[in-house]
């Protein structure tokens, strides 16, 4: 019989760490970004059935980079997690800091835990609130971390260019035309410094939008609504498509 | 709901044990709960009495629930376990609606609203009966629906016109006269409320207009813009119109005699 080979802990965590950040990095990156009225989430995502972002609860939605099996098993936890909660006490009792955290355990014990393999997730809990300062945007990468984010935040394959590309330009009270612009400007950027287009079927939007009237206030942004604000910004949009004209023809080839 | 009755059964209300009683148990119950259909949608109101015994235990208890965006359920009988039951109705169309990405069918919320009534027959022995109606927009079929339910479970499809609760014989006959196929989103806001007055005229435990506390009955309209509960301006509108008319006509409006 031989013997298992000696690996320093630090060497395995170091290993599984890797592991899971290549798999997220394999994925479609995706962003999440304040606006006046709430929080936006911009994907490419060419299925319209399985999602990337979706509602938790009233003010609480979902974002999630890597393996679809894996955070849609995190995903219905939340949502299970969230409505007993609400129905226990109170629909106001459900948070995302709550929620995050209990993403955190999870996340956390499975990666630290040696019988299973760690998942390839990165997740976002956003929580919208009655004023842009009440926002709350949680990243957690795949080790059960949680960071507290402002203003704008990628995860997935690009997500430190796109993020550092947005950090430079986001700012507070955008409207949702400017910031959708905005985070799909930052999507079709490649690692190599080129532009590629991103066509609006293979976008995928939804907001947390602080002023309907309903309690919940996730939705959706699909067909004409999305075309619509798309060309909000047509004019300005397209001033600037002329000038990287060129780039976007060189990065049809360096797609993938 | 197969998660909460695996993991806390006891919050299910099918789940606990009782006590065994003798009599009667005194608890408030709600009224009457009318609802009629026009083309495009349905309208669901209630009155907004509940008593305990000869008691009025509350006079301004609100019995008609939004269930989902396109659903809405009223409730007759005990009025804590008609509550819990609505609740836990809400949170499971909603539940299904964020897990699976779409929502029940209108049959599908119907038939899970059925279960959940039947769960509740032991009580429902000891003199705590639940029993709502439930009306919603068709997305599918584009017209209004409503269903009404027997203290087992029963679920029968009603059309036109329904009523459940201690005032229902009153109001579904005073529907069956005013009634018609082609009434308007107003029209029907109308009928419903006259349908209560009337209800209320024959029946001491279903409240009427209060003018002095101000306090009006509900009423809801689902169409295919979703769920709308009328303001109490809209509510207080009808309801003192009615009241007018009433005070030369306390029997309401004659439907012709042939």
């Amino acid at each position: 019989m031989s013997t298992p080979f000696y690996v320093s802990p630090q060497q395995a965590m170091a290993d599984r760490a890797e592991y899971a950040r290549k798999g997220i990095a394999r994925g479609r990156s995706l962003v999440v970004l304040q606006y006046a009225d709430g929080i936006v989430f911009v994907g490419e995502n060419p299925s319209r059935a399985l999602h990337k972002f979706s509602e938790i609860y009233d003010r609480i939605g979902f974002a999630a980079a890597g393996k679809y099996n894996e955070y849609e098993n995190l995903r219905i936890g939340g949502v299970r997690y969230a409505d007993l909660r609400g129905y226990t006490y109170d629909r106001d009792d459900v948070t995302a800091r709550g929620l995050a955290n209990v993403y955190a355990q999870t996340l956390g014990t499975i990666f630290s835990s040696a019988a299973e393999k760690p998942y390839e997730v990165e997740l976002v809990v956003a929580e919208v609130g009655e004023t842009p300062e009440g926002d709350q945007i949680y990243r957690l990468p795949h080790d059960g971390s949680i960071v507290d984010e402002h203003g704008s935040v990628a995860v997935g394959g690009n997500a430190e260019l796109i993020s550092n590309f947005l950090d430079q330009r986001h700012e507070d009270g955008m409207s949702l035309a400017e910031a959708l612009k905005l985070a799909v400007q930052a999507l079709s950027r490649e690692s190599n410094g080129t532009q590629r287009e991103i066509p609006a079927e293979r976008l995928e939007v939804a907001v947390l939008d602080r002023t309907r009237p309903q309690s919940r206030k996730f939705k959706r942004i699909v067909g004409r609504q999305l075309a619509r604000l798309l060309e909000a910004n047509g004019a300005s949009t397209e001033a600037e498509s002329a000038d990287n004209g060129e780039d976007s023809e060189e990065s049809g080839s360096s797609e993938e | 709901m197969d998660f909460l009755s695996e993991h806390q059964p006891e919050m299910l209300p099918g789940n606990r044990q009782l006590p065994p009683t003798q009599g009667v148990i005194e608890a408030p119950h709600g009224t009457t709960i009318v609802a009629a259909t026009f083309p495009g949608g349905v309208v669901l109101a209630g009155d907004r009495r509940a008593t305990m015994g000869n008691v009025i235990a509350q006079r301004d208890i609100e019995k008609v629930f939004p269930a989902d965006e396109y659903s809405a359920v009223g409730i007759a009988g005990t009025a804590g376990l008609a509550v819990e039951m609505v609740k836990l109705f809400q949170l499971e169309l909603e539940h299904f609606e964020k897990v699976e990405g779409a929502q029940l069918s209108l049959e599908g919320k119907a038939n899970r609203l059925s279960t959940m009534i039947r769960s509740n027959l032991g009580m429902a022995m000891q003199g705590l009966a639940v029993v709502p109606l439930f009306a919603g927009y068709d997305v599918d079929r584009e017209k209004g629906r409503i269903f009404s339910y027997d203290v087992t479970g029963g679920r029968s499809e009603e059309q036109g016109y329904a009523a459940t609760g201690s005032g229902s014989i009153f109001a579904r006959g005073a529907m069956k006269k005013l009634f018609r196929n082609d009434l308007t989103e107003a029209e029907a806001t109308t009928l419903v409320v006259q349908a209560l007055y009337d209800a209320a005229d024959d029946d001491s435990a279903t409240g009427g207009p209060d003018v002095a506390r101000r306090i009006y009955p509900i009423v809801t309209v689902i169409t295919d813009d979703g769920f709308r509960r009328l303001t109490d301006d809209e509510s207080s509108e009808i309801a003192r119109s009615i009241l007018e008319r009433r005070l030369e006509q306390p029997d309401g409006p004659r439907a012709a005699l042939l």
